[in-house]
């Protein structure tokens, strides 16, 4: 008989007044018993709705019975079955928009706590078993891999198993892509992340870091030179977007991208660490999505004392995971909504002193199907701040279409793929995640690389 | 890994380092940049390449102990790694057409206005190089440079070596005596590309410049390295890291350059700490 309790087990979280100044992760996990507990309140339905809504078709109601059962191997083993990360996942996913939507116990009180119970698993593997992947019988082809964020991760992965020898090249110094530079440490602890990329080691994928592909070589060297049979490019969308304000150029305006990498790539927030940061007080974050709460939470966490975000609509439209902004708020994170930023104010010395915006109210909805702020004329007003960080959105990086023949791309410069297969407008080279769509979520990008996997094998397969 | 096979001491702070890097030696053009970090702890540093030997699969490096990094690097010997070196990046100097052309470097600018010198050279083209330094003590690659130039001008701010003055007032004189430069290429010191610019603008003199901003990946991903230029937000690490200098803001450029000098003091004294923890990892 199903547990019918109508809320999800509680997951234990670090305070809030304690969290905000720290870089451990904020939730903490469930005990084994929490997780049998809530594992009983899935009612494994037929139909499995929840599957429907997982972009790479878990297979969760059997997971979930043999975590009631107390057999997390077992769950593990059918979580990895489709999953290559369930660990990032079970953290990140937006599961309230995903399976968790869709479930059956959601039409009346909460949604069975699919994504916990999968991080559940994933920990206790990881904490219980050291066991690596082993290496998979060769199948003499080679497949060479672009980035290696989740698409990239998940793509590797997959083509591993199936006999390839992957290489993947990553332009940093570091591989696991936004995993490693964007999410911070105390939402993806980077330990996870490299647990992962070890398992890819040892099952024979080469990462070759510091490889910034489209100057240290070309798709077309890749496959001509270097005799790769097939390229998967995974390179996300890193290019940072500004607002063309007055006084982006001021010191203390950054870019999210830069004031994340600085925190959690090169771990400004340890002191052994050489990375320099600004010391801010007060901080104004501008945008609305899960980038943007992570920005604010790491300026609190760096010591700011008043941390702002500044956003043009309002809560309703924010495009960041509602968890994420009852964090925020939580963690002393003042909103500004309905804000626009004008103008960033110069103390005369360069640097930045403030933040002009103008009040805004909603319109009608635009092309996004979001009512569109309009602005109040004369309502200016000025945040004393010293450091801006935009956080208003990315773009792909231009380097790889710019150097292969043959790449198109549409307007946004996101590469154009078939949709059943990943394939590039070029034989042979595949495209998945944030290149493809422009930025979305790690699930997404981790479903892409799925699929590329897949029709690179028909394609190796039949060539 | 990244192995040092060669190292010289060019002046009591700049140090020449050629170090194995495959890969990007086999597609290094003078203009572009790599960035290095010594080990797992460091930041990320852009320099222009100096020198390339694609047989080798070697690339050559000269930097002045300005910071905690610079410092780092240099107190590597010949047989040691360092953590990471990526490149080329950026966008190569673009030459065409040229048939003279004035080298302007400014201290240890004269290092990346060498590979320029030398690639101009061996395209035929005719080379006035003007190397401008504050005393004797600090002269660097004069021989190179005198090899590649038709004419070589030394400057020191005091008059020790060369002529007395500054490389504004040489480029200045040889202009105004009838010297007709297609390009003036100008590497060196915010402060000098900005008056080499200003020096050239009443003349129309096409004046190329070479920018190395704060940057941390050197593929346009960060942000921190933009410029403005003819009033528009460029990334130096992909739009550069030349520019037209008379189009580039110089005094914002010089503004943004200084956002981390507090710290930098600060850690200064941490990195006694760690020189004196890598010394003794290198004893154990």
């Amino acid at each position: 008989m199903a547990n019918m309790s109508l809320e999800k087990i509680r997951m234990p979280e670090q305070a809030p007044d304690v969290r905000n100044k720290n870089f451990k992760e904020v939730a903490l996990g469930y005990t084994k018993e929490m997780a049998m507990e809530e594992a009983t309140r899935c009612l494994n339905c037929k139909h499995k709705p929840c599957v429907s809504g997982c972009p790479v078709n878990v297979r969760i109601p059997e997971f979930i019975a043999e975590v009631a059962k107390g057999d997390f191997m077992e769950a593990y083993k059918i979580l990895t079955s489709t999953n290559a990360l369930p660990a990032v996942c079970g953290r990140v996913c937006p599961q309230e928009s995903q399976c968790e939507s869709k479930c059956v116990r959601g039409i009346k009180g909460e949604p069975v706590a699919i994504g916990r119970l999968e991080r559940f698993v994933a920990d206790w593997y990881m904490a219980n078993c050291d066991e690596m992947p082993e290496k998979p019988a060769q199948n003499g082809k080679k497949v060479a891999v672009i980035g290696s964020g989740p698409s990239s991760l998940t793509c590797a992965s997959d083509l591993a198993k199936a006999g390839y020898a992957v290489t993947v090249f990553e332009a940093f110094h570091t591989a696991g892509g936004v995993l490693v530079y964007g999410i911070p440490e105390f939402r993806l602890p980077k330990a996870i992340v490299q647990k992962e990329i070890d398992k890819l080691s040892a099952m024979g994928v080469e990462i070759m870091t510091n490889m910034v592909i489209g100057k240290v070589l070309s798709i077309d060297e890749i496959i001509d030179d270097m005799g790769f049979d097939a390229v998967f490019i995974g390179t996300g969308a890193g290019l940072p977007s500004f607002m063309n304000i007055p006084g982006e150029a001021l010191v203390g305006v950054y870019s999210a991208n830069e004031y994340l990498t600085r925190i959690n790539l090169m771990k400004a927030y340890l002191p052994d660490y050489d990375t320099p940061i600004r010391k801010s007080k007060a901080v104004a974050v501008v945008g609305g999505g899960n980038v943007a709460m992570d920005a604010a939470r790491c300026a609190k966490r760096m010591g700011a004392e008043k941390v702002y975000i500044v956003y043009r609509r309002s809560e309703k439209e924010m495009p960041a995971r509602l968890e994420e902004v009852h964090h925020a708020k939580e963690e002393g994170i003042e909103f500004h909504l309905l804000r626009n930023p004008v103008k960033i104010l110069d103390d005369g010395k360069g640097q930045v002193c403030g933040i002009e915006c103008l009040k805004m109210e909603l319109g009608e909805p635009d092309a996004s199907g979001r009512r569109s702020p309009v602005p109040i004329e004369g309502s200016n007003y000025v945040i004393d701040v010293d450091t801006v960080v935009m956080s208003i959105g990315t773009s792909p990086n231009p380097l790889i279409r710019s150097t292969t023949k043959g790449l198109e791309a549409n307007r946004k410069g996101c590469l154009v793929v078939n949709e059943e297969t990943n394939q590039t407008t070029r034989e042979g080279v595949y495209a998945g995640g944030d290149a493809v769509t422009g930025a979305a979520t790690v699930i997404l990008a981790m479903g892409a690389g799925k699929k590329a996997a897949a029709a690179i094998d028909e394609y190796l397969k039949n060539k | 890994m990244f192995r040092i096979v060669n190292k010289r001491e060019l002046n009591s702070s700049v140090t020449l380092l050629e170090i194995e890097a495959p890969f990007v030696a086999k597609k290094a053009k003078a203009g572009q940049f790599i960035i290095f970090r010594v080990d797992d702890y460091s930041e990320r540093v852009p320099l222009t390449i100096a020198d390339y030997d694609r047989e080798k699969g070697t690339v050559t490096i000269i930097f002045q102990k300005v910071g905690l990094s610079t410092k780092l690097l240099a107190a590597k010997e010949v047989g040691d790694t360092i953590r990471d070196f990526v490149g080329p990046l950026g966008i190569a100097t673009e030459y065409e057409g040229y048939k003279r052309v004035a080298v302007v470097g400014g201290g240890v600018g004269c290092a990346i206005a060498y590979p320029q010198a030398k690639a101009l050279h061996a395209m035929g083209v005719s080379v006035d190089v003007i190397a401008g330094f504050r005393n004797e003590d600090i002269v660097i690659l004069e021989e190179e440079m005198k090899a590649v130039a038709d004419n070589y001008y030394l400057m020191t701010d005091d008059g020790t070596k060369g002529e007395k003055g500054f490389v504004t007032d040489k480029l200045k004189a040889l202009i105004e005596a009838g010297n007709q430069y297609d390009a003036v290429i100008a590497i060196g010191p915010i402060p000098m590309m900005k008056f080499v610019s200003l020096t050239t603008k009443p003349y129309g003199i096409k004046t190329i410049v070479s920018l190395n901003p704060i940057m941390i990946d050197g593929t346009g991903m960060c942000g921190g390295c933009r410029v403005t230029v003819g009033g528009k937000i460029k990334f130096a690490c992909v739009d550069g890291p030349d520019f037209d200098g008379h189009e580039v803001d110089f005094d914002e450029l010089m503004s943004r350059n200084s956002i981390y000098k507090e710290q930098e003091a600060e850690m200064a004294e941490t990195h006694i700490c760690r020189m004196d923890k890598l010394a003794k990892e290198l004893i154990h």
